[in-house]
């Protein structure tokens, strides 16, 4: 692993892709945008350690992008920097995670007094998530993402990246929400936003289990 | 003192307390050499590839409480790449065949497989400790070996990045101790709590709060009342309140108190349940957890704060800044606090005029992104130093700092033995001058005579280590990251800290020069790590050869090729390189990507 320091320029910063969180292996498409600076000019080699541990800086990055009024004018990520111990990192990421709507960064300056709610107005929509197999369930806020994309990473995040020793991905897997007239439905059919406005609970089931559900057009 | 008996010397040296007095007499001669060896009941082992396992225990049979320490620091942050080594096989299989009268057992950030647990449990009848300290390579299976053989009291504490099942922690019989912090615990069910056997009752402390899933209350409760001696307990974000108001009524004597979740999710009477079960808790003392505390739940812990000496908030994002200090601005007998940095300047203000006798605080990022947003500046710091006189131990990630700040944070706390500051951008000048903060650190180390441990961060020149090499006398850890201009920045530490015995750099500009301008130095040092330096192989190499006693290894990037490039003319730049001195010579067990010259 070598220390790199790569600057998004403010262009970069308005777009999305740049501040997308992936969970891919070097020599993926993500590393091509980012630089390399002249101190250490020995060209980018990324480990599955880097990428993991850089996909967790850019989930945070990615939520404080949403709760920031200016765009971001220099982000920088470095390997191993700020110095603070994996558990640590991987408890936070589990908390935002669950979605605890206060932002810890953004009011901070201003009054004492009680806590402010997200500067961007978005009321919580908690939905329990279950997954055949795992012990306890998880809840993530629909509101944080813009799609089904965001969504199924999230997911994955959640549930299959250390927990589950069989899964990598949710391939295996289908995931199902029930809607608010109490039916299991397959996500990824209708528009995000109607799924959003409607879903009630999600489940990640097996895929063997999944018959019946018609060809999934997968999320 | 040659004419005393044996055994009179032996006792005269029992009253040396420290590894060094001990290894000072040992050097007088032959016979102190010989009764200081065979009496020895402790060994410290801070590099456990400084000297080959077999020899000390050859050196001393004797020994009950073994230390062995594995990876160097910056491993905590995903600097050095995973399988470098650090094994404890060997440690456990020598001190097995020639130590059978081992009691404890402490590791710190090694690799500890279930075969060596499996060993470890068979081998040593009066085993009683174990502690394991950002460990890894383990799992179930092997600390069910430690359960099951283990029949006498044992303390069990896991540190850091270990992979623990929680399934089968506990068949631990007499089990003292089970403490597991910082663990990547892999969840296989609560059933674990309810392994623990009926005979079972010498639990004196029970720390899981790493532990992800679900655990059963039922369980927990049991074993609780049936643990008359715990001091201890640390329970994990699964417990809910009520199991947790529960379980305060059995534990009267409880002095450490690690809470379960605390969520907005509550009825008003669990909580008042809590409190009332809280206050029954006399000697509590210290306080962490707090997972996922909703800032209404927190007025119901009020109660306890007068009498607490210690606690952590720092895994809990969701309080904040008013929050935190009504509950911080009770505690008046505070001696550490651990908080997340969302408490803000004005948090900060409050701790100072709150807690007088605070000797430790950490203040850490809620936010890991470099050139993130942080609460937390100079002021806060300042406002502590001038609160806090007996400051002693800091810790403490803002996002800028000023000269002038630590200026008057050095006049104001000279006791510092350790002092840690990381501003999150690096190489960030001062805040108002956008000078380099070279002076800032300077008066640091000429103020606090008794510095032991220094991590510098923000601009820094050549000048910061002129300083601290000329003041910094009692320095033995320092840590680098992102400062300096020259060679001669890292010389004036190399010949100025006489007492230094690590020292880590990263992304900082010093090459063959430094590396090479005091070689003499390492073999007074445990260890050097640089990475992201200018250091090349060449000087590398140089170094391996005028120093043979020394172990030069170098790393190399796992994906790509795995042999260094073999070319002697091309001065390829050392991406990491981490040198000890050591007995032992080169070490077997190297990875291909490490290359020892």
């Amino acid at each position: 692993m070598e220390a790199t320091v790569d600057y998004m320029k403010a262009a970069e910063a308005d777009n999305l892709l740049a501040t997308e969180l992936r969970l891919g292996l070097p020599g993926t498409s993500n590393d091509d945008h980012k630089a390399t600076p002249p101190c250490t000019p020995r060209g980018k080699k990324r480990t599955a350690f880097d990428a993991a541990e850089d996909a967790a800086v850019e989930e945070v990055t990615n939520k404080h992008d949403d709760v920031e009024a200016a765009p971001p004018v220099a982000k920088a990520q470095v390997v191993g920097w700020p110095p603070v111990r994996s558990y640590r990192k991987s408890c936070f990421q589990q908390q935002q995670a669950k979605q605890i709507s206060k932002p810890t960064s953004n009011n901070k300056e201003e009054a004492a007094a009680a806590p402010a709610p997200a500067s961007n107005a978005a009321t919580p929509s908690f939905v329990k998530v279950s997954m055949d197999g795992a012990p306890y369930l998880r809840k993530v806020d629909l509101r944080m993402y813009k799609g089904y994309r965001e969504l199924r990473e999230a997911l994955e995040a959640m549930f299959v990246s250390s927990n589950n020793g069989g899964a990598a991905n949710l391939s295996e897997f289908a995931v199902t929400y029930e809607d608010k007239d109490g039916d299991l439905m397959l996500v990824g059919d209708v528009p995000f936003e109607m799924f959003a406005g409607t879903c009630k609970k999600l489940r990640i089931m097996k895929r063997s289990e999944a018959t019946g559900l018609g060809s999934p057009r997968q999320i | 003192m040659t004419y005393f008996p044996e055994e009179v010397v032996e006792h005269i040296f029992s009253f040396l307390p420290s590894h060094s007095d001990r290894n000072t007499v040992s050097l007088v001669c032959k016979v102190w050499y010989e009764i200081e060896r065979l009496s020895r009941r402790s060994v410290f082992v801070g590099n456990c590839y400084a000297v080959r396992p077999e020899q000390v225990v050859r050196r001393f049979p004797n020994v009950r409480a073994l230390t062995v320490k594995g990876k160097p620091h910056f491993a905590d942050f995903n600097l050095v790449p995973p399988d470098w080594g650090g094994y404890a096989g060997p440690w456990i299989e020598a001190a097995a065949r020639s130590c059978v009268g081992l009691e404890e057992l402490r590791m710190k950030r090694m690799v500890v497989s279930d075969e060596s647990l499996e060993l470890l449990a068979r081998s040593f009848p009066r085993f009683k400790a174990l502690v394991l300290i950002s460990c890894e390579g383990f799992s179930t299976e092997g600390l069910a070996d430690i359960a099951s053989h283990c029949n006498v009291n044992l303390n069990l504490n896991c540190f850091g990045a270990c992979l623990v099942d929680s399934r089968t922690l506990p068949q631990l019989r007499h089990l003292r101790e089970l403490d597991l912090q910082e663990n990547d615990v892999e969840d296989r069910g609560p059933r674990w709590l309810s392994s623990f056997p009926d005979s079972c009752t010498s639990l004196v402390s029970l720390n899981f709060a790493c532990i992800k899933g679900e655990v059963d209350s039922a369980s927990l409760e049991r074993l609780v009342a049936k643990s008359p001696n715990l001091r201890s307990l640390r329970l994990n974000r699964a417990v809910s309140v009520d199991t947790l108001s529960k379980i305060l009524l059995r534990t009267p004597n409880l002095e450490d108190l690690g809470t379960g979740n605390l969520t907005e999710e509550f009825q008003t009477e669990s909580y008042l349940r809590l409190t009332n079960a809280l206050e029954k808790c006399k000697m509590l003392r210290s306080l962490s957890g707090f997972w996922d505390a909703s800032p209404a739940c927190v007025p119901f812990i009020y109660p306890l704060c007068h009498q607490l000496t210690g606690l952590n908030l720092s895994y809990t994002p969701t309080l904040e800044y008013s929050d935190l200090t009504k509950m911080i601005s009770r505690c008046v007998k505070l001696q550490r606090l651990w908080v997340l940095d969302c408490i803000s300047d004005k948090g900060l203000q409050v701790v100072a005029s709150s807690c007088k006798d605070l000797q430790e605080l950490r203040v850490f990022p809620s936010d890991f992104y470099v050139a993130g947003y942080s609460a937390v500046t100079e002021e806060g710091l300042v406002a502590i130093s001038s609160g806090c006189r007996k400051l002693t131990s800091l810790l403490y990630f803002c996002h800028q700092m000023t000269n002038e700040a630590l200026l008057t944070i050095a006049k104001n706390c000279p006791n510092f033995i350790r002092f840690r500051l990381c501003i999150l951008e690096p190489r960030k000048p001062d805040a108002t001058t956008n000078q380099p903060l070279d002076e800032g650190f300077g008066a640091i180390v000429r103020e606090c005579k008794g510095l032991r441990r220094l991590s510098i961060s923000g601009l820094l020149t050549d000048k910061v280590f002129m300083y601290i090499g000329k003041y910094a006398k009692q320095l033995e850890m320092l840590s680098i990251a992102f400062a300096g201009d020259s060679d001669e920045g890292m010389m004036h530490i190399m010949n100025g800290c006489k007492n230094l015995r690590k020292l880590e750099i990263r992304d900082s500009p010093f090459g063959d020069g430094a590396l090479l301008g005091n070689v003499a130095k390492y073999e007074t040092m445990r260890s050097l790590w640089m990475s992201s330096c200018n250091v090349t192989l060449k000087g590398c190499e140089i170094l391996a050869s005028k120093m043979p006693m020394l172990n030069v290894e170098i790393m190399n990037e796992l994906d790509g090729s795995c042999e260094m490039e073999e070319n002697s003319v091309d001065p390829s730049r050392v991406e990491k390189l981490y040198v000890y001195r050591t007995t032992a010579g080169a070490r077997d067990d190297a990875p291909n990507f490490v290359k020892i010259l």
